[in-house]
């Protein structure tokens, strides 16, 4: 792989190229799902190839191949070049990249059971296991599970002169029980939704969710949550459950912190964001004791944003984003960084795969462990609503108003979970939101989440981010107006 | 084995973009099936897929992406002893595909028998459609940059700041099975985007065809640029029930999240809005819906995951939702005839209607605001997720260009709203139609939809801008 590696920087310097930097990735990964007791997808892929992005004549140019012969990357790299001279013909400035220095390295995410070597049988039959027992519960109307694992090589080479190779292995698996009765549609996932968990680990994280223990809980909440109150709507305290937060986390405080985003890049498809550069050290984002990071190293824990080095050859780092409530930081990279007044990109720039191009991204975007257990959190909460596991979400192209709404809610009452609410729905402004957060929940109640299925760039790049969270609480949240006009 | 490469195609067009013969996937559908006998494979399916896209970014008046991809992909479905499974691979040497047949075989043999497999389908016959545009197929990088510079200076001469896209590319894609089924399609697509800032204002154009002379991304931006210009200073208005006209783009990303709702397998599992609904009056008399393939304004391959032949249905016909959309599995257990919707087995979800053509009607855009006393015309909506999926409640914001219509003409621009608003409501609440279109936007894929305007639609909120 070296070899198609170097082969392309030297055609793409002899066409005229400035600066290149090419990934060589060879993609592996296995879908299994089962419905109704029955297998669903049962599915294998590998994909190998190379893409290169070069500068000529100060403007950019990508170009990729899954034809690694010697014909077809020179093809590959001289497309790149021409498409880069294409650009400069309506470019405004020259690109100009921050220093960085060449590294030479190879690593891999910590992988205690390599879920490619486990038996298929053996993964079957747990999923199968955990579907039968959904099924046993009456009133379950569809039962779905599904796990998901990826092994992705890239080697990576600059034109000044990093080889790095990182090996990565994902993992992943949910449950979902679904309801239909009378005119209503009911469904609970376990351990989150829209796919479950996944993390940088091997078959190690499968093993740890014990689907089969929980597969029963969650069949018999979705019936129950059709005899359940409905969500009131009203101003109130509000909890949230750590993965809601996380998806909170995700969409209030992680896109709008993208570079690219700030400065109009995204304009036409993701959409901007209201943390123009002037708020930098400036906005109050959150209460004094909302704390957020950006960290890609693996001492944050094995989350999908957790790497050694990003797609650009920039090691990984971490970075304040919210320090004691006051907004401290971007997500940048080698062409942006020094547009904040930074002499180093933060390392967030990844690639779906070989045929895309690097683009800034969330790495593991994390509300830092406040101080409460969740028992004082309820203990302590006169009336409220504690809302959890994520249903729908929508946020506006500037990341100011959004709206989510959970699969099941609980009522607290005089500090006791008393009743289940169904459709519980919760929405704001975002920094309204975080000024309003007056406890978050301690180190052992946090969970680095993952969200396996972020969608940004054109052409689509799907990527996944991590999101440490514990559950916190918010006060003054306005309370179920999906439902207001249903 | 035929090495990967640039072949003969057919077509200048084609040939220029280096996608590969239609007998040159035949013939590497056949090797794979030739390799798959010598293997215990009962039966076995191989898809070829190929792609070649360019696609040119730009923002703040320049363009700062630019990228170019070709691939193929070669998926085989084995199916032994009545399992099935399918591995994937972009390696098309002879290792690499007889590795992909083992994988195949491997991940079959995991599973119990599933007794609701079919047999594969045998040779079918196919209605012929064009879709392969040799001007789109031929447009070069400097074209792209030329009309984006061109944007660009427009939005400089404006004061306003220009980002989009422009794309081009094709794709094939071939099927063929160890029953002596084959099919194969090609399309090409062009498509243009465009966002134009002014101040805090923004507002958008877009277009998406497979004929690139379809549409002149000139005058895409000059619309992004005019409509920006009124969308400066918005008033901050109430959210509740307003009577909106709804864009192509705006109808577009709310009625496609319909696609699934009319999947056999979907009510199978009662996860469809339309569970216990079929044959009832559930729309108004003035909603029509088909899935049609074959509409002049449609793309997309004319056959399904299984290589049967896509047919027209009639989905729903004077508001009634009358039909469905059947894989053959779907069918089998319905006691109907497949539709050819059916995604590539093995899979939990059978089957989708992916080509939504709504029946349109005779009222323009300027003669439903100009009926209007009090209203919204709304550009395109934004992040519209579901919040009920049984009374088909979605959530949004509108995005790029909201305006307030009083007395007959648009008077102002107006903040943008959340929306939370069921489907199924709306479509009851159609006042008018304008003529159908080819639609595109950012929530759902390319349907041919009208303009609509409806009463009380529901928004809950408003955001800062």
């Amino acid at each position: 792989m070296w070899d198609w590696a170097g082969y392309s920087l030297d055609i793409a310097r002899l066409r005229g190229a400035t600066y290149a930097d090419v990934r060589v990735m060879h993609l592996r990964q296995r879908d299994l799902t089962t419905k109704n007791g029955e297998v669903g997808t049962l599915a294998q892929s590998e994909s190998t190839g190379l893409g290169i992005r070069v500068l000529a004549n100060g403007a950019w140019g990508f170009a990729s191949t899954d034809v690694l012969t010697r014909d077809g990357v020179a093809a590959c790299a001289a497309q790149a070049v021409a498409i880069a001279k294409a650009s400069a013909l309506a470019k405004r400035d020259n690109v100009k990249m921050a220093e960085e220095n060449a590294y030479i390295d190879s690593w891999q995410s910590p992988c205690r059971k390599d879920p490619f070597e486990i038996p298929l049988e053996t993964q079957l039959a747990l999923l199968l296991a955990a579907d039968a027992e959904m099924r046993r519960v009456k009133g379950v109307t569809l039962t779905e599970t599904d796990m998901q694992f990826r092994k992705i090589d890239s080697w990576f080479a600059s034109s000044i002169g990093s080889r790095i190779h990182q090996r990565k292995v994902i993992s992943g698996c949910g449950i979902v029980a679904t309801s239909f009765q009378g005119q209503e549609i009911q469904k609970r996932s376990y351990p989150n939704s829209f796919g479950g968990q996944h993390a940088l680990e091997g078959y190690e994280l499968i093993e740890g969710m014990d689907l089969v223990k929980h597969a029963p809980v969650i069949a018999e909440e979705a019936v129950a949550l059709h005899s359940a109150a409905q969500c009131p709507e009203k101003t109130g305290t509000l909890i949230l459950g750590g993965s809601q937060l996380g998806l909170q986390i995700h969409e209030s405080v992680g896109h709008p912190i993208e570079l690219d985003r700030v400065l109009g890049q995204e304009a036409n498809f993701a959409g901007t964001s209201f943390l123009t550069l002037d708020q930098l050290n400036k906005l109050k984002y959150g209460s004094e004791i909302v704390n957020v990071v950006a960290d890609a190293r693996l001492d944050h824990g094995p989350g999908l944003g957790s790497f050694a080095y990003d797609d650009e050859g920039v090691p990984a780092q971490c970075t304040d984003i919210i320090k004691d409530g006051q907004f401290r930081g971007y997500l940048s990279n080698r062409e942006t960084a020094h547009l904040i007044g930074l002499n180093r990109s933060s390392g967030t720039m990844r690639t779906e795969s070989w045929n895309r191009l690097p683009i800034i991204r969330m790495t593991n975007v994390s509300l830092l462990p406040g101080t409460w257990s969740f028992d004082d959190l309820i203990a302590d909460t006169s009336d409220g609503i504690l809302m959890d596991t994520n249903r729908s979400w929508s946020i506006d192209d500037r990341r100011y108003q959004f709206q989510f709404s959970t699969e099941i809610g609980w009522e607290i009452k005089g500090g006791k979970k008393t009743r289940m609410l169904k459709n519980p729905s919760y929405s704001g402004i975002t920094t309204d939101f975080w000024n309003s957060c007056d406890a978050i929940g301690s180190r052992e109640h946090w969970t680095l989440w993952g969200t396996p299925n972020c969608g940004k760039g054109q052409p689509m790049q799907t990527m996944g981010t991590g999101h440490g969270a514990a559950p916190s609480r918010f006060l003054n949240v306005r309370i179920g107006a999906a439902f207001s006009n249903q | 084995m035929k090495k990967k490469g640039r072949g003969q195609s057919g077509s200048q067009g084609a040939r220029a973009a280096g996608l590969l013969s239609v007998r040159e996937m035949h013939d590497l559908v056949q090797a794979v099936l030739r390799l798959a006998k010598e293997s215990e494979a009962d039966d076995t399916e191989v898809h070829v897929d190929e792609v070649d896209d360019s696609l040119t970014r730009f923002a703040n008046n320049a363009i700062h992406q630019n990228v170019a991809e070709h691939g193929v992909t070669v998926s085989v479905r084995t199916v032994v002893d009545g399992r099935t499974a399918r591995a994937t691979t972009n390696r098309l040497d002879e290792d690499s595909l007889r590795a992909a047949i083992q994988a195949s075989l491997s991940l079959a043999h995991s599973q119990p028998k599933d007794r609701h497999l079919l047999p594969l389908a045998g040779k079918q016959r196919y209605r012929a459609v064009k879709r392969f545009i040799d001007a789109t197929a031929a447009i070069r990088p400097e074209d792209r940059a030329r009309a984006v510079k061109r944007a660009s200076d427009l939005a400089i001469k404006r004061g306003q700041v220009a980002a989009g896209i422009f794309a081009t590319g094709c794709s094939q894609a071939a099927v063929g099975n160890s029953r002596g089924l084959f099919a194969a399609y090609r399309e090409t697509h062009a498509e243009f985007s465009i966002t134009m800032t002014e101040g805090a204002a923004t507002s958008w154009a877009k277009a998406n065809s497979a004929d690139v002379r379809a549409f002149d991304a000139q005058e895409l931006a000059l619309r992004a640029s005019e409509k920006a210009h009124r969308a400066v200073n918005p008033r901050e208005l109430d959210p509740g029930g307003y009577t909106v006209i709804l864009e192509p783009a705006a109808v577009l990303d709310l009625v496609g999240f319909l696609f699934y709702d009319f999947a056999a397998t979907a009510l199978a599992d009662k996860r469809s809005c339309l569970n216990e609904r079929m044959g009832k009056p559930l729309f108004g008399k003035n909603i029509s819906i088909a899935d049609d393939v074959y509409h002049p304004l449609q793309l997309g391959s004319n056959f399904d995951g299984e290589g049967m032949p896509r047919q027209r249905v009639q989905l729903v016909d004077g508001g009634v939702p009358r039909n469905l959309v059947y894989s053959r599995r779907a069918a089998k257990a319905a006691r109907k005839s497949p539709t050819g919707h059916g995604f590539a087995l093995p899979n939990e979800y059978g089957e989708a209607a992916m080509n939504l053509v709504f029946g349109g009607g005779k009222t323009s855009l300027e003669e439903m605001i100009a009926s209007t006393e009090r209203g919204l015309l709304v550009t395109r909506l934004w992040y519209i997720r579901e919040v009920d999926p049984y009374e088909k409640v979605m959530t949004g914001m509108t995005r790029d260009g909201l305006y307030l219509v009083e007395k007959g003409r648009v008077t102002s621009a107006a903040r943008n709203f959340r929306f939370n608003q069921s489907l199924i409501e709306m479509l009851r609440n159609v006042e008018m139609l304008g003529p159908a279109v080819r639609a595109t936007g950012e929530e759902a894929f390319e349907m041919v939809v009208p303009a609509m305007k409806v009463r009380d639609f529901h928004f809950s909120e408003v955001t800062k801008f």
